[in-house]
């Protein structure tokens, strides 16, 4: 994408920008993130939409039927604008920073963690070695708006909206972060991009398919319906306790704020649980592998590949959004310690055995239960950076007796030099000796790269990491 | 600094902290109309509740000495406006009875006919109204779809759909419509699935059976003292229903018709219905059982509408012209309490002979009901006052006067 934007820059006679460096990293970074919000502000709309729909459909009416042709589509455009055109009140027992502050405080904490989340293989704002933990960190913030908001909106309503969502926080985000806890353990890494590469392939190599983390998933999708505020845990702005709770005094477009929060914040935790448990971009079927849209049939066919998982991913996580709709409208409303002991008498056992039992699989049987073991094959591939072949050469060791021999995996490998992180390098894998477990490359694989010359880190879908030393220069 | 004196049964005696006065409604979306409750609130937990009325007050029974019985009857049907058939029987039946007219047979079944839709129309938002009050909004969708289909039939019937004026003193407007008995067993055929649905997304629903079962408990004892009926009394199990127990006026109306009255008497409900049996968290008078009473009567409402069917199909004869709009009215004074969806209403007319009352003065059911709320939500938390009062049915229409 930079290159494209040079290009564009140097059509326009501006060239000089490009060489700026702080001017060229703002303006990369604003496309990036106007790139983001575009996609995510257009779900969030077409979501506000499918609730009306979807609600509709199951309480037998028709939902929207007027804006933009038969089936309303362009509803949320109407509705946007009547959210602009409103009164913009603050109530006078109002703190009036604080309550102008807070929906924009919820609005960006809803929206920032999309930055670490990838949508396809280096599809990315800014790629992180702890975007699983950038993201639960920054999308917990969004409390602090929720509290705020009902603090500074000096009505009582609104203040028991905050203080429910104050004791609701702290029972659901104990189990979000050990059910995340969990794939990242499959994986060993809390890189997505990662993460989602290791579960290439079929359905059949997600993490989904090992018990422990099916059961995780469930666990999952329950505490972020919870921490997304939604019906049977809409508690903070329970229409009829509260009135609207933490949301009473806000109307116009600051009130619109807090509602593209929390369908964007929806939609993050789907996509999330989409990555670590669903195989991210990779389909039930690997499509496109079979159409033969990977890296090394030219770029266009890498794009389009790319453009087919991050549809898959998508997907997957309108799916969620789906499954969250659906039970809002079906289930009634828990109360608030019916919500504490959900979340702290029965998911935090539960994920705490689930991680257990994670751990215990990973290494009883060496990469759990849902990998088969499968080569990918890989043409070589020259190296970006020297032009030169990569040949490697992985040497024969022993495996333990206790721990299952198994072939590498990974339709990548990830090759790793001082300062420039991981970066993907294509291997034929046929061509490759079987490598085996060799536990002195496993103990170097834990410090830095000592030597000048690269060495590979071969990540395997599970846990283990090989460390393998290369023969040749690259 | 001296430490207030607590019940310890409310609040823990560390956790206490400053109380909060608070206002619910009368602008608020579940005190089901403009009530307005005033909660003493400790935190979640509600110390004290006071139910403030009036804001609906149509001075009705003044308006009621001031109009003849039949003049009235407009102003009858807007005290329950959820149940207007109701309200104008227990009008007419009491100006009936102070006039000593007892009604023909094809009027009596006609009345049960139309009485026990209306009821099924009640409970229909009753129970959808108390799905909405516990956040599950889809049922209430579909009651009021299936209550849009008796707003229908009466529509057709007298062309109102709450306010119908239909069931005049000494008869009704006017006789049934052609085929109108044809879309009434249309209804009820297509109406018992969704009773089915109904109890799948409430009754038996976990969610649902947790936050009503064990809440607001009634014990009997309470609901005779405060006068609480209807749903309300026989959810606390008490075995009363005037239908089968009122005074003679009323129950010749319902002389020959086979139905249960809907309490649980010995740890049992009467008849063994192919609905959810009663969870293992639920007490008796719990909110979780006034709502199964409500359920449970609307399918012995049914029943009672196809015998009501049968009964005045099998009747020939030309209905009666009510009384005359200004009729003279015998001196003396008639009480009289029918059963109305939401527990007993009494009208009492008192004549000097004159085409208008002297007095009329309306008993509330709604209004009995209400009054205990007050001992139901104390030490509950704030989740549950809608709960509550949602399971109290109440109609402000009624309670106002």
């Amino acid at each position: 994408m930079a290159q494209a934007l040079i290009n564009i820059l140097d059509h326009w006679g501006l060239h000089g920008l490009a060489q700026q460096g702080w001017l060229w990293y703002l303006v990369v970074g604003l496309v990036q993130v106007a790139l983001i919000l575009a996609l995510v502000m257009t779900c969030v709309a077409v979501y506000t939409w499918m609730e009306r729909k979807i609600s509709g459909r199951i309480q037998d009416r028709l939902g929207p039927t007027r804006v933009g042709g038969r089936f309303g589509w362009l509803q949320p455009a109407a509705d946007g604008l009547k959210l602009l055109c409103k009164e913009d009140l603050v109530p006078a027992a109002a703190d009036g920073l604080l309550f102008r502050a807070a929906p924009y405080l919820t609005f960006c904490a809803a929206f920032i963690p999309y930055l670490a989340l990838p949508f396809a293989p280096g599809w990315v704002v800014q790629p992180m070695d702890t975007a699983a933990f950038f993201i639960l960190a920054i999308g917990g913030l969004e409390v602090f708006g929720v509290i705020l908001a009902g603090y500074a909106s000096g009505s009582k309503w609104s203040l028991y909206g905050a203080m429910r969502e104050a004791a609701q926080v702290v029972s659901f985000e104990i189990p979000l972060g050990m059910c995340v806890v969990v794939p990242v353990l499959m994986a060993g890494t809390m890189n997505l991009t990662e993460i989602a590469q290791q579960q290439a392939g079929w359905l059949t190599s997600w993490n989904l398919v090992n018990p422990f983390a099916l059961v995780t998933f469930f666990i999952y999708m329950v505490c972020a319906t919870a921490g997304t505020n939604r019906a049977p845990f809409d508690l903070p702005e329970a229409e009829s306790e509260l009135v609207a709770g933490f949301m009473t005094e806000y109307s116009g477009f600051r009130w619109s704020m807090f509602f593209m929060a929390e369908y964007s914040a929806m939609f993050l935790l789907a996509l999330l649980g989409a990555l670590l448990f669903c195989g991210g971009w990779n389909g039930p079927i690997p499509v496109a592998t079979m159409l033969w849209l990977t890296p090394e049939y030219g770029d266009i066919a890498a794009f389009a590949g790319n453009f087919l998982g991050m549809c898959s991913l998508i997907t997957k996580g309108v799916l969620g959004v789906i499954f969250m709709m659906w039970l809002r409208w079906t289930l009634p409303r828990l109360r608030i310690d019916q919500v504490m002991t959900t979340c702290l008498k029965y998911c935090v056992p539960l994920a705490s055995i689930m991680l257990v039992g994670t751990m215990v699989s990973i290494f009883v049987l060496r990469g759990g239960l849902s990998h088969p073991i499968k080569p990918v094959e890989m043409p070589a591939k020259q190296n970006q950076r020297t032009g030169r072949d990569c040949k490697l050469k992985i040497r024969e060791g022993h495996a333990s007796p206790l721990l299952l021999r198994r072939p590498m995996v990974c339709g990548k490998i990830f090759w790793q030099s001082r300062g420039t992180g991981f970066q993907p390098v294509e291997f034929d894998a046929g061509k490759m000796p079987v490598p085996r477990w060799r536990p002195s490359a496993r103990k170097s694989s834990h410090t830095r790269p000592q030597s000048s010359n690269f060495q590979f880190s071969i990540f395997n879908s599970q846990f283990s990491i090989f460390s393998l030393s290369r023969e040749g220069a690259c | 600094m001296p430490v207030e004196r607590v019940d310890p049964d409310l609040v823990e005696f560390d956790l206490r902290s400053d109380e909060m006065l608070i206002n619910m409604g009368p602008q608020h979306p579940s005190t089901h109309g403009v009530l307005r409750l005033v909660l003493r609130t400790d935190g979640e937990v509600v110390s004290d509740l006071t139910p403030n009325i009036g804001y609906l007050h149509r001075c009705a029974e003044k308006i009621g000495e001031n109009l003849s019985p039949r003049q009235f009857v407009p102003y009858a049907d807007r005290l329950d406006y959820l149940a207007g058939m109701n309200m104008d029987l227990g009008w007419s039946m009491a100006v009936e009875k102070l006039l000593g007219f007892v009604p023909s047979e094809r009027l009596r079944h006609l009345r049960v006919l139309v009485c026990e839709l209306d009821r099924i129309a009640s409970h229909l938002v009753a129970a959808g109204c108390y799905g909405l009050d516990l956040g599950s909004f889809t049922p209430f969708v579909w009651c009021f779809r299936e209550r849009e289909r008796i707003l229908l039939l009466f529509e057709e019937l007298c062309g109102a759909r709450l306010t119908y004026s239909y069931i005049t003193p000494g008869g009704v407007t006017s006789d049934l419509p052609k085929g109108w008995l044809k879309n009434c067993e249309k209804f009820l055929a297509e109406f018992e699935p969704v009773i089915d649905e109904l109890h799948a997304t409430l009754t038996s629903n976990s969610i649902f059976i947790h936050r009503t079962a064990n809440i607001g408990v009634l014990s009997p004892e309470m609901a005779v003292d405060y006068g609480c009926t209807g749903p309300v009394l026989r959810g606390s199990g008490v075995d009363w229903d005037l239908r089968r127990d009122g005074e003679p006026v009323y129950t010749r109306m319902y002389e020959g018709y086979k139905f249960e009255v809907i309490a649980q008497v010995k740890g049992k409900y009467p008849e063994d219905l192919p609905y959810p049996a009663v969870p293992r968290e639920a007490v008796l008078g719990d909110c979780w059982h006034r709502f199964y009473v409500r359920m449970l009567e609307v399918v012995q409402s049914m029943k009672l509408i196809r015998q009501a069917m049968e009964k005045y199909s099998q009747t020939k004869e030309v209905l009666a012209e009510p009384i005359k709009l200004r009729q003279k009215l015998t001196v003396g004074t008639a009480y009289l309490e029918t059963e109305a969806p939401k527990g007993q209403t009494g009208f009492m007319l008192i004549s000097d002979g004159s085409p208008v009352p002297w007095r009329v003065r309306i008993r509330s059911s709604s209004f009995c009901n209400l009054s205990v709320s007050a001992e139901l939500c104390r030490g509950c938390l704030i989740a549950d006052v809608p709960a509550v009062i949602g399971s109290l049915d109440i109609v402000l229409g009624e309670i106002d006067r």
